[in-house]
């Protein structure tokens, strides 16, 4: 009985697609065409920015600034973002794109340190000057210039000071890391552990989690840890939404007392937790600097020839209120001036 | 015994009727596994957090099951409830009053769903390449709206699904357990009770035969998509309640994890069989494998692998049933 | 014919892009009476009752009930016209119980408040009531609670007809409602159809038996590449010669009369233009 109907076939059959949907939406990468106004951008110097996301401050600051500086300079931006975090196939899509568009130079945060060398390569090999922004690349010389935080630098600041708060306490650690396989995320992660000197895998770490840098997930991933075990009074934390999930979760137990609690961004809205003593400390890095010395050497590239090289290190800066011996720090004041987002 | 027969015959007819049955069992076994192999899985403060942390993708889910039986699939359901969690939270801080923010959210996530059903319905599209396209624009709406902030939540309204209370001092449940178990109780009845659920579970089995009886199609599917949308909207205040801080960055894969929530509650992918009872519960299975795993000590990628497993289980299991019954 | 048609169709039209399903049908039931449609497999047997049923909405032509000329937009107002109808493939939920089927789309409240303000169904009136349709039918089957997909084809047939007696106030049709049943179960349908006529209400019986056709009814319309090509009585006509009006060897004269067609179409060997 009941003849199938053709609509209800395809619907079955799109329904098993479910899991397509992802990737489908994926696939396409955003644009956003920050050009300076004026219709005749065809003499102007075309510089191409390709972030990771457009949607995280941290990338609409690395864009904003870029932009600014471009206008200063009668430059036109081309900014381009993934679709999310390691949305490689994006990355190489908007790439490929800037070639097209004959940009000049173009500066890129690579969402995976290996992941998009092909088309960097490829852009290299049409004269074009490639500078990673943020995030460096493996190998490095992929690139012709990184403009960077030393993530595992600013691991190391957020370990160090972290060991040095514990005192003479022995460390019970529980580490909120980031995407599996992100570089940043293992960078960050390695030099934390480098900082409070303890080894991958050494039993004073109670547990990790990946949390995507996600406040959601970060509060899940803690309350699930403690669950298992109480008795941390050390916590990592990729960033400042992974660390504000975490201390939710700490809240909520009521283990706030003696628990250091580090992160890593500088964010506005993460300096103000240090201030208002939801953590001890955050890591601060220079997305600014990123963002007008890249644009800066692709103007200096297209007017001169002259190519920046090497890695050139934006900073990485501890800002706590609490300061502690060993570990240089500024306060949340000049971190509250100093902030992006 | 004649008796034994036909008891058992009945059982049997009761599983099958009963579609949240099977995951019901699975639910337990896995509880159980995780009280015998961890000591802290079964204390009533870790089932709260379990079910605290079930919320927001279980109200997700329950719109999606209203969908799911009508034979649709609904792509946006998250970024619906992100959107409406950054309407809310904004309007918040920038001066507007609480309760106007929380219906502006609630409003703009139930025109969200009437706008597709109504799509789904007047164009005749396949509802999985509509909400393709919904999720798509909301998602973009959503950044735009937020131009790369978050939102942190300090009204009281807002965070209010979050407010705990301590039954006996000992068993912490929150305002929103309790909102979401009233709305899985509406919809329960909603579905069983009401002709309106009549329809939708007929709609969903075979349209044809539904319109031939006299049951007005398009319009039961439209008020399908409008209720899902409004449970989205409650999603949102749900979200809220969890995490005082609304991101546009969210919940991107929370269409897809309520989807897993209603195939692992036994609700059919091909539409007219299942329960949010079902859904309830396939929503405690994922957060009940997350927390237990990790308590086991089990890496997250683990973990995944094992929600994976289940997902493909229940749909064999639902494939498997259909196809004996035909 | 003095009486007025209970309902009647005039020029019927619909097409399904280049194939026409009825082409200028004409229809008449009478009071009282079972009227047999008959036809070949695509003759349009089934597309003029859902024309008349609200099933679907022909592209010309009237339907009138009672002479009064209506526009059926959909299943319901055909029903809200008391006709009611027994789909060739049932139309019925398959995951839903017997109960629910019987009743779908007019289902009952509770009486009170309940039923007013909170809309609640009346499960229990509405399962004795289909307990007791179909067992003034003969249908038996385990428990009302049964999804409709355990029964046998039979079984489903036999709610699917007995939705249509219980409801059916004007008119009742049915699409070969004894294609799926044996010998038995055939004989009690016959039998409904006889009593559903005894009570008063006209019946239209879509079928290809023969046997069942004179049994029962009281006129024959054959209907043919779309329309009817004629309107006999059983008691007037052999088997044989209903035949042949179906398949095209006869044909209806002009003044009643049957006449032979061409050998050719005869030996059957030309189709359809
Ligand atoms: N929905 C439709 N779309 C396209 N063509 C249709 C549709 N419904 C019916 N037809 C066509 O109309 C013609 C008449 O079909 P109909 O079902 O009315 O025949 P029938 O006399 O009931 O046949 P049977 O005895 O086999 O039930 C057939 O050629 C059929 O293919
Ligand atoms: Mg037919």
């Amino acid at each position: 009985m009941g003849q199938r109907r053709p609509h209800r076939t395809t619907t079955r059959g799109l329904a098993l697609l479910a899991t397509g949907a992802m990737l489908l939406t994926g696939a396409a990468c955003t644009s956003q065409k920050a050009a300076s106004s004026g219709g005749d951008s065809g003499g102007k110097i075309k510089i191409g920015l390709v972030t990771k996301t457009d949607s995280n401050p941290y990338f609409v600051e690395l864009r904003e600034s870029a932009k600014a500086e471009a206008d200063k300079s009668g430059a036109e931006l081309i900014a381009l973002a993934g679709k999310f975090d390691g949305d490689n196939d994006g990355q190489v899509a908007a790439l490929e794109n800037l070639v097209q568009q004959g940009v000049k130079a173009i500066l890129v945060t690579p969402s995976n340190s290996t992941g998009i060398l092909g088309a960097i390569k490829q852009a290299r090999d049409k004269g074009i000057l490639v500078i990673a922004l943020d995030t460096r690349t493996d190998p490095e010389s992929a690139v012709d210039a990184t403009l960077a935080t030393d993530n595992t630098e600013a691991g190391r600041l957020e370990g160090q000071y972290v060991k040095a708060a514990l005192g003479d306490r022995p460390p019970a650690v529980i580490m909120l890391d980031g995407t599996p396989g992100g570089t940043v995320d293992q960078q960050r992660h390695d030099g934390f552990l480098q900082g409070i000197g303890l080894a991958e895998g050494a039993p004073q770490i109670l547990g990790a989690e990946p949390t995507n840098g996600d406040q959601n997930k970060a509060q899940q991933a803690m309350e699930n840890l403690l669950q298992r075990n109480s008795s941390v009074n050390a916590v990592y934390n990729i960033n400042e939404p992974a660390a504000r999930g975490g201390q939710a979760a700490l809240q909520a137990r009521g283990l706030t007392d003696g628990v250091v609690v580090g992160a890593i961004d500088g964010g506005c809205q993460g300096v103000r937790d240090v201030q208002a003593g939801k953590y001890a400390v955050t890591v601060m890095q220079f997305p600014k600097k990123m963002a007008e010395q890249g644009v800066q050497a692709g103007v200096e590239f297209a007017r001169t020839g002259k190519k920046l090289s090497g890695f050139v290190n934006t900073g990485a800066v501890v800002i706590t209120d609490k300061p502690v011996p060993g570990v240089d720090s500024k306060d949340t004041a000049w971190g509250l001036q100093n902030c992006w987002g | 015994m004649a008796t034994k027969a036909l008891n058992r015959t009945s059982v049997a007819e009761f599983v099958l009727r009963t579609p949240a049955v099977g995951p019901a069992l699975a639910l337990l076994v896995a509880i159980v596994a995780f009280a015998l192999t961890t000591d802290t899985f079964l204390r009533l403060d870790n089932l709260s957090l379990v079910v605290q942390q079930s919320l927001v993708v279980g109200t997700l889910a329950l719109g999606q099951t209203l969908v799911i039986l009508t034979a649709g699939i609904d792509l946006a359901n998250a970024a619906t409830a992100v959107l409406g969690t950054l309407l809310m939270a904004k309007l918040v801080l920038t001066g507007a009053p609480a309760p106007l923010a929380l219906l502006t959210g609630l409003v703009v996530a139930a025109g969200i769903g009437a706008a597709t059903g109504g799509i789904v319905t007047s164009l005749r599209l396949p509802p999985f390449i509509v909400t393709l396209g919904t999720l798509t624009i909301v998602t973009a709406v959503s950044r735009i709206y937020a131009d790369g902030q978050s939102f942190p939540v300090t009204d009281g309204l807002l965070g209010f699904l979050g407010t705990r209370q301590y039954l006996f001092g000992q068993v912490e449940v929150t305002v929103g357990m309790g909102v979401a178990l009233a709305m899985f109780l509406v919809l329960w009845y909603a579905l069983t009770r009401t002709a309106w659920g009549k329809h939708v579970y007929a709609v969903g089995n075979d349209p044809e035969a539904a319109r031939l009886s006299g049951i007005h199609v398009r319009r039961t599917v439209l008020s399908v998509y409008l209720v899902a949308g409004i449970v989205y909207g409650i999603a949102a205040w749900q979200a809220l309640g969890r995490v005082p801080n609304a991101d546009p960055n969210a919940f991107q894969t929370g269409n897809l994890d309520s989807i897993t929530a209603v195939v692992l509650g036994g609700t059919s992918l091909f539409g007219g069989r299942g329960s949010v009872l079902g859904t309830l519960v396939g929503a405690l299975i994922v957060s009940v494998l997350r927390s237990g795993l990790t308590q086991a000590g089990i890496d997250s990628l683990y973990q995944d692998v094992a929600t994976g497993v289940l997902v493909i289980l229940a749909v064999a299991v639902d494939r498997f049933s259909r196809r004996r019954q035909r | 014919m003095t009486r007025e048609p209970v309902l009647a169709a005039r020029k019927l039209v619909k097409r399904y892009g280049k194939v026409t399903a009825i082409d200028g049908a004409d229809f008449d039931l009478l009071p009282g009476e079972v009227l047999a449609v008959v036809g070949d497999n695509g003759a349009g047997k089934s597309s003029l009752i859902k024309a008349l049923s609200g099933a679907l909405v022909p592209d010309s032509g009237q339907i009138l009930v009672d002479g009064n000329p209506v526009r059926f937009h959909g299943p319901l107002d055909a029903r809200r016209a008391g006709i009611e109808t027994v789909y060739q493939d049932l139309a019925l939920a398959p995951a839903q119980d017997i109960a629910s089927n019987l009743f779908l789309g007019r289902e009952r409240r509770r009486p009170g408040l309940l039923g007013r303000v909170f809309r609640m169904l009346d499960s229990g009136g509405m399962r004795a009531e289909a307990e007791r349709v179909l067992g003034d039918l003969g249908v038996r089957v385990k428990s009302m609670q049964q999804p409709v997909e355990t029964l046998s084809g039979g079984q489903r047939q036999g709610v699917a007809v007995a939705r249509a007696a219980a409801f059916g106030t004007r008119v009742v049709i049915m699409d070969e409602p004894t294609a799926a049943l044996g010998v038995a179960e055939a004989a009690r349908v016959l039998d409904l159809i006889g009593r559903i006529r005894d009570r008063g209400l006209p019946v239209v019986l879509i079928s290809h038996n023969m046997p069942h056709v004179f049994e029962i009814a009281d006129r024959i319309h054959v209907h043919r590449l779309g329309k009817r090509v004629a309107l006999v009585s059983p008691r007037e006509r052999t088997m044989n010669e209903v035949v042949g009006l179906i398949t095209g060897a006869l044909r209806m004269g002009e003044n009643g009369q049957l006449e032979e067609v061409s050998t050719v179409a005869r030996t059957g060997l030309t189709t359809r233009p």
